[in-house]
């Protein structure tokens, strides 16, 4: 330790600095303004204003999912905060790794309602893995250790760290522990041999196997073992919509999405399947619909690395605590050995059912030579950038639409809110992810309705020169609500139609970037062709979409896997009434 | 089904919230909370009790594992063991006599105390468990109770079984 005193607030940058913190994205004011000064006086950590403090947390959110690296977030008090919680909240349903500091009004005045004064640590409580609120200078290094140590081990989550001014101000030694040990936490990553060898003996006893992996599996480098056991088993795979990319969509054994708006192989096999093996997935409402009807002849393996995600909506007989790419490395050593158990003519028998519900195409639509049809636009982006993109989405159709049609074949490259369901994500995340990687193309699949929510991260981009590349699915509403309004409220479409849209094209402009507005399926590839050919330049597509698409196959709330509403031939009116 | 959780957690600013704020947020009864330090300053006891089936106690357990704060856990319910609540109740004895004898002959059938009294005033101490408790105040209940105060249940294993680092 060095005897020199420094402040607060320049123990905190020297902490992000020995963490290997490249980027922090923020946006200052009064109570970080000594962190701000800080921050100004080196070069090391390099600060990227937003426009706004959420898109601060979802640019530091699309950093981490497109690295696994921590993103780290910094605001001032008050409004500051409260601005950030969608984010916080955001990153913390998907289990993303991220470190919010949050200036603080001075510990004097903490609770006499000061200019700018929340309750950051309650306000965040439910919303983050743990948050501090530090009061002594001395304890500013140790909790940041503890931070980034929580924020990325475990199961990964959002940690706030809540700075008063005066702390930040005060003079203290610094030195950054080089390890921490807290009692109360002590996450296990290996799996419990016992566990690990049940798993695979019920695995190699399958003969309707069905392997379901989840955002556990995208990260910690979890889809190479995944990979290699997939491949050796011949099992077929099917992701959530937060693990896609785990196993690649070209894979012969990958069925595509399941859930709500999956795939009909996927639900189907999920089922009728006798093994189910569920890696890093928390059976979401979204995936196992109405749960009474979920798989009933389903026997369950489960790898987690949290113990609260197992059993939790469905009993689960052989349960496996630990990170998904350890416990898949050891099942994979173990299950080598014994592939000659496998009952190959059942799981065949099983292949030729699956293939049997695969030929009912169901992501199939109706091509159109009038109205550009959405999912075409996803599938000629996908041509044209030849399917090697980061995709960030918002939420609503176009998100659902890009899951199913853009084929991930690498894991961290699909960055969309799942669990929270943020619209406003898509923009501020793709900026943190090119940030991340300045080389790569980004593209952000959206919607009119949601791309409004944080249109004002446009001057972001033009700040730090972001080649991004925005595909906005224009079909004048808030397109999941107007279908489901169509659905289930008798076509009543209550506030869902978007009155009053700004010119995109000329929106996009006036904030120094170039925008092409599409109206013509055949004008679709070239303007695509256009736009990411421009490397250098953020494009704004506006895409003009047929309003009346909807999103199929879907399994309807209440319903099971096997209850799924396919797309109604045109001019079907009974298939689309029975959907409500 | 009744439970009671018996929890070791740092002895830190707003652990308490946190469990407090578990249980609401995901819809968990609680039926009783009591909290305090331990014999080493930097741990607290608590001790919760809950309703639940078991797939119920065990997400509860779990999601209490998750806080950071929580360093060790057990269901007292699960074994052989000692719960006790402190009740203080105060009833109105003005009048006669009679009154405040009635409220100390019933205290010396619960093997309850006065511990202090007033000319209008009698208030009675007692422990035991919840179901004790619960008949003393029946029994009091032709008086006039002024005032009840009960702890909440505290618990501890038998034998060998401790909750300790």
């Amino acid at each position: 330790m060095s005897d020199k005193e420094i402040t607060g607030a320049e123990i905190l940058i020297r902490c992000l600095q020995d963490e290997n913190i490249e980027f922090i994205f923020g946006y200052p004011g009064g109570a970080a303004l000594h962190i701000y000064d800080a921050l100004y006086q080196q070069d090391r950590v390099r600060h990227i204003l937003a426009r706004h403090e959420q898109g601060a947390a979802h640019a530091a959110d699309g950093y981490a999912r497109s690295t696994g690296k921590p993103g780290v977030v910094l605001v001032t008090s008050g409004p500051g905060v409260t601005n950030a919680v969608t984010g916080i909240a955001t990153a913390y349903m998907d289990s993303i790794p991220m470190v919010i500091i949050a200036g603080q009004v001075p510990s004097t005045l903490i609770g006499d309602d000061a200019f700018q004064e929340v309750d950051t640590v309650g306000i965040t409580r439910p919303c983050v893995k743990h948050n501090f609120l530090v009061t002594d200078v001395n304890k500013i290094a140790a909790t940041m250790k503890k931070a980034f140590h929580i924020a990325s081990s475990g199961r990964p989550g959002p940690v706030v760290v809540d700075l008063p001014k005066d702390i930040t101000n005060q003079l203290a030694p610094y030195e950054y522990p080089k390890d921490i040990h807290i009692r109360s936490y002590q996450p296990r990553d290996k799996g419990h041999g016992k566990q690990i060898a049940r798993g695979v003996d019920l695995l190699l006893q399958a003969k309707r196997p069905i392997i379901y992996t989840g955002g556990g599996a995208v990260f910690g480098g979890a889809h190479l073992p995944l990979r290699e056991l997939v491949g050796m088993l011949k099992f077929p795979c099917t992701s959530t919509l937060m693990g896609l990319g785990a196993v690649a969509a070209s894979d012969p054994n990958f069925l595509g999405m399941l859930g709500m708006h999956g795939t009909y192989e996927s639900n189907m096999a999920m089922h009728d399947c006798d093994v189910m093996f569920a890696v890093g997935a928390r059976f979401d409402d979204r995936v196992t619909g109405d749960l009474e009807k979920f798989s009933p002849g389903a026997r369950i393996v489960q790898i987690d690395v949290d113990p609260s995600s197992i059993g939790k909506n469905v009993p689960v007989e052989v349960p496996i605590v630990g990170r998904c790419g350890e416990v898949l490395a050891e099942m994979l050593e173990r299950a080598k050995p014994r592939l000659g158990e496998i009952d190959r003519p059942a799981v065949d028998a099983w292949w030729k059912q699956i293939e049997k519900w695969k030929g009912l195409n169901s992501l199939a639509y109706a091509e159109s030579g009038e109205m550009i049809k959405p999912q075409f636009v996803v599938q000629k982006m996908m041509e044209v950038t030849g399917g090697g993109a980061f995709v960030t989405s918002d939420v609503g159709q176009h998100q659902m639409w890009a899951a199913q049609h853009y084929g991930f074949e690498e894991p961290l490259r699909w960055i969309n809110s799942g669990g929270l369901g943020t619209m406003g994500f898509g923009l501020p995340a793709a900026m943190g992810v090119q940030i991340a990687h300045p080389d790569a193309t980004v593209a952000c699949i959206t919607g009119d309705a949601s791309i409004i929510m944080c249109i004002q991260e446009l001057s972001t981009c033009k700040q730090y020169g972001l080649p991004l590349k925005i595909i906005n699915l224009n079909n004048r509403y808030m397109g999941m609500v107007r279908q489901w309004q169509e659905f289930f409220y008798a076509r009543r479409y209550a506030h869902s139609y978007m009155d009053a849209l700004p010119d995109f094209v000329a929106l996009a402009e006036s904030f120094g970037h170039a925008g092409i507005r599409v109206e013509k399926p055949g004008d679709v590839e070239g303007a695509l062709r256009e736009a990411f050919g421009m490397k250098k330049q953020l494009v704004f597509v506006d895409v003009i979409t047929d309003p009346s698409e909807n999103v199929y196959p879907m399994i309807a709330a209440g319903k099971g896997h096997n209850e799924m509403h396919l797309k109604p031939a045109p001019g079907d009116e009974q298939a689309a009434r029975e959907l409500a | 089904m009744r439970r009671i959780l018996s929890i070791l957690m740092e002895n830190e600013a707003g652990a308490l919230s946190r469990v407090a704020g578990l249980f609401s947020a995901r819809g968990y009864n609680i039926e009783s909370l009591t909290v305090a330090p331990t014999d080493d300053e930097s741990l607290s006891r608590m001790t919760i009790v809950t309703h639940g089936n078991d797939q119920i106690i065990e997400q509860i357990t779990k999601q209490l594992h998750k806080l950071i704060d929580v360093v060790r856990l057990i269901d007292l319910t699960g074994g052989l063991h000692i719960e006790r609540e402190l009740l203080l109740v105060k009833v109105a004895t003005a009048g006669h006599g009679t009154k405040r004898d009635e409220a100390a002959r019933l205290a010396n059938i619960f093997r309850g105390r006065i511990i202090d009294v007033t000319g209008t005033t009698c208030t009675l101490e007692l422990t035991g468990n919840s179901a004790k408790i619960d008949a003393f105040l029946e029994a009091l209940s032709r008086l006039e109770i002024m005032e009840v105060v009960r702890s909440g249940i505290s618990g501890i294993g038998r034998g060998k079984r401790a909750l300790k680092l």
